[in-house]
């Protein structure tokens, strides 16, 4: 729209971009808001020099942004740095929306592998070099690409909310005569016959895993591999959630991870939302965790408002997703014992405090669940009477306790210990390469958590320690995350003795905030690790492009890695052991 | 007696034939005892396809206490199950294989739709990959309302399929007929989810239609 077109203010570039813009030339140029535009023929040697000479070794987030009246689609990098926290190198690609190529990073960032063939599922954007390119969320054989812009859905009405008034003459519209494309089941395009219709084979899938070459027992016996899937209906599958396993034996040889059974548009229909509509979707994430989900994305577009929270509301918020971690660890050891055989028992015990901290949740937000109890500069409402001595009972005499009783029953025990210890091993490198993120990243010997790396709320007046464990294994990932809750308590109890009284919304409550153009990604050390949100705002009503980069989507990526050359009841545990959220992972 | 040819009662065996009929009688009474029987024995299916799961295992756990109206354990296999709780949002990806879960249940089943999702695609319905409704595919017998139901609400939801299941009759439910009971026509996964019972209706197809190859093993 040329009308329409303002001078948007290019980023500023920090020494380590001039650097690189001095080194690489005219490959470099500084980007709208943030980051740098690297051209498409040197992005792998930039890319490379980023982790190299720069030390962004964790490539966080990839994703793909469709700028349909700019006629170009851009891909954006979010780069860390491991040993020196802080905060992001951003980068980005561009390529027409006819060609729609880049080149791949997957050979030197492992955690692009499964975010590329995302924004391919997505975009339609070819990654030149990928080594699996499939659609991901979507089925093989899915006409269109979902985010681009001029891609319309059935149940289509409006571009964006509030939607115009569903009773405009004063009777009422049904939804039937109000969308443009019908019903979402009456599919019948022309030419299409359904007799001489066959379904994409999945021999892509298939092919894609590797058989080991020669394989055998040792002594000159040829054995066959053979695959089989477990899911999606499986009972250890958390969820909805498929997995691909080219077996030799009981030895697990290559396995590929099948998602998107839950994929559920959250971005599409987060690009339709206004600001405010999307909180109690965040809650749908990570089902576990409503109220990190809700911290990540009100920080974010807290960031791009420019507004600060007034200290009680910064103070319930850690109190929320501190009670959160402690909830989530603990319904993790009921989960992994469920893995290894004890069916449920050990999960009543954990439901049972998870059930007293939902109380406490239900006494502020009114839900159990789905919280939706952030806003943008506070929170939705103050305390009510009664949550601070509940929580004190909690913080000081219950939890500790538990914890301790849990402990007891799982971390000496004999067959956790011979069922876990040695298994599913993920080392240093691979967590970082691969984009591990969380108690998966820190039980791998890496001590980086986003509290610490790069705080944000109010997370560094507190005093607290990166748990962190060396070997890598299942046992780790275990007593890392019941190092987390100790932490957590620690954490609590600092928190209730600080408590301010004051006001906890900053400025008054509003229905529709006014949101500056600009782009942001605000991450939060969610109880599965880094979770992470990139809002495109254009300054209308509605974010221009809404991204969630979820972690247990990309800790999936290291699924494969574990379980390879183990056995496959030991991929089970390995899946169980990092802890994903189908709603999260799917979207 | 190897005659298996129909003749007519004589007269005086027509007594006898009175008696046989006062079975009728004892119908009720052995609806009684079969519908006992099954809602005392209900078992589910742990089939959970998103957050609604969650609050679908909270209700077994000591708190609420699912046992105490016959549901001991959730069955991983839909060959054990007599009900499927469609716990979360259904995608369509994930369609085809409720519907052939639904199709592996023997009889009698039943289908309680949990959550808002599950019953009419709740706050995902206009996403595209999204089934508004699973009562579109397979016949549901009891909803229950919230994002996700609490615990009790599913409950409730449970024991309106028991009052439901008291009022079953021997002689009228398609369960205990000898008919036998339709299969629902997995839908397939092509340029969109395509349901061939709407697809079949549009197109004439010849009687000898083949069922398409279906993409999952």
């Amino acid at each position: 729209m040329a009308e329409k077109t303002v001078t948007v203010p290019l980023a500023q570039l920090t020494p380590e971009m001039a650097s690189l813009q001095e080194r690489f030339g005219d490959a470099i140029q500084p980007a709208e808001y943030e980051g740098i535009v690297v051209a498409n023929d040197r992005l792998l040697e930039v890319a490379k020099a980023i982790r190299d000479d720069l030390g962004y070794d964790y490539l966080s987030s990839v994703t793909g942004v469709d700028y349909y009246e700019k006629g170009y689609f851009e891909v954006v990098y979010h780069a860390f740095s491991i040993a020196r926290g802080g905060g992001p190198l951003v980068f980005k690609a561009r390529t027409p929306r006819g060609v729609a190529e880049i080149p791949s990073v997957v050979s030197i960032w492992g955690s692009a592998e499964l975010q590329e063939r995302e924004a391919y599922d997505m975009f339609g954007i070819r990654f030149a070099g990928h080594p699996d390119l499939r659609r991901i969320l979507m089925w093989e054989g899915f006409e269109g690409y979902p985010l681009r812009k001029d891609w319309k859905e059935a149940y289509f009405e409006q571009d964006h909310k509030p939607f115009d008034s569903r009773w405009p003459n004063g009777y009422h519209v049904p939804a039937e005569e109000r969308v443009q494309l019908h019903d979402n089941l009456t599919f019948n395009p022309e030419g299409f016959n359904v007799e001489t219709f066959t379904p994409e084979a999945e021999t892509l899938l298939y092919g894609g895993l590797t058989a080991v070459p020669g394989n055998g027992n040792g002594q000159g016996l040829h054995t066959d591999s053979i695959i089989i899937n477990m899911g999606p209906q499986h009972p250890s599958t958390h969820g909805v959630f498929r997995l691909a396993v080219r077996l030799n034996g009981e030895t697990v040889e290559d396995l590929k991870p099948v998602m998107g059974y839950l994929h559920r548009n959250h971005e599409k229909i987060g690009e339709r939302n206004t600001y405010i509509q999307n909180m109690p979707f965040t809650d749908r994430l990570d089902y576990m965790c409503s109220m990190a989900n809700n911290f990540g994305y009100a920080i974010t577009v807290e960031k791009l408002m420019g507004i600060k929270p007034p200290e009680r509301a910064e103070y319930i918020r850690i109190i929320m997703a501190e009670l959160t971690r402690v909830m989530n660890h603990l319904a993790f050891c009921g989960f992994l014992t469920n893995e290894m055989g004890a069916f449920f028992t050990p999960w009543i015990y954990a439901f049972e405090e998870r059930e007293l901290i939902l109380d406490l949740f239900e006494m502020a937000s009114g839900s159990r669940m789905m919280c939706n109890y952030f806003r943008f500069g506070g929170v939705l409402r103050d305390l009510p009477e009664g949550f601070m001595e509940m929580l004190r009972y909690l913080v000081y005499e219950r939890l500790q306790q538990k914890t301790d009783e849990i402990e007891q029953l799982i971390t000496d025990n004999e067959i956790v210990r011979s069922r876990s210890i040695g298994v599913a091993v993920l080392s240093r490198e691979a967590a970082i390469s691969l984009g591990a993120a969380g108690p998966v990243l820190r039980a791998s010997g890496v001590a980086y958590d986003v509290r610490k790396a790069e705080p944000y709320g109010i997370y560094d007046r507190f005093d607290f320690d990166v748990v962190t464990r060396r070997h890598g294994d299942v046992y780790d990932r275990y007593l890392v995350r019941i190092g987390e809750i100790r932490q957590s308590i620690r954490i609590l109890k600092q928190a209730i003795e600080q408590m301010p009284v004051g006001e906890i919304q900053a400025g008054k409550k509003l229905y529709q905030v006014r949101v500056p153009a600009g782009q942001a990604y605000g991450r939060v050390e969610a109880p599965k690790g880094e979770l992470g949100f990139y809002v495109v705002s254009d300054g209308s009503p509605n974010p221009y492009r809404y991204h969630v980069r979820a972690t247990s989507f990309i800790n999936l990526g290291t699924l494969a890695t574990m379980a390879r050359g183990g056995k496959v009841a030991d991929a089970v545990i390995g899946l169980g052991s990092i802890d994903t959220t189908m709603g999260e992972v799917d979207r | 007696m190897t005659s298996h040819e129909q003749t007519p009662v004589p007269d005086e065996l027509k007594n006898n034939v009175e008696v046989t009929t006062f079975a009728k009688l004892l119908s009720p009474l052995f609806s009684g005892i079969y519908n006992w029987g099954r809602t005392r024995s209900m078992w589910p299916m742990g089939f959970g396809l998103a957050c609604c799961a969650i609050e679908m295992m909270v209700s077994q756990s000591a708190r609420f206490d699912l046992s105490r109206f016959g549901m001991e354990l959730m069955r991983p296999s839909p060959r054990q199950a007599d009900l499927m709780i469609v716990a979360g949002t259904v995608t369509k990806k994930m369609l085809p294989q409720v519907v052939r879960l639904y199709n592996q249940m023997p009889e009698p089943k039943y289908v309680i739709s949990m959550g808002a999702c599950a019953t009419s695609g709740g706050p995902f319905k206009e996403g595209y990959n999204v089934v508004s409704g699973v009562d579109k595919f397979i016949p549901v017998d009891v909803y229950v309302p919230g994002c996700p139901p609490r615990p009790e609400a599913l409950l409730y939801g449970i024991l309106q399929l028991y009052e439901k299941l008291d009022g079953q009759k021997i002689s009228t439910s398609p369960w205990y007929s000898n008919k036998e009971f339709p299969e629902i026509p997995v839908p397939l996964l092509g340029p969109d989810l395509i349901d061939l019972r709407s697809v079949s209706n549009d197109t004439p197809q010849p009687e000898t239609a083949t069922v398409p190859p279906t993409n999952q093993t």
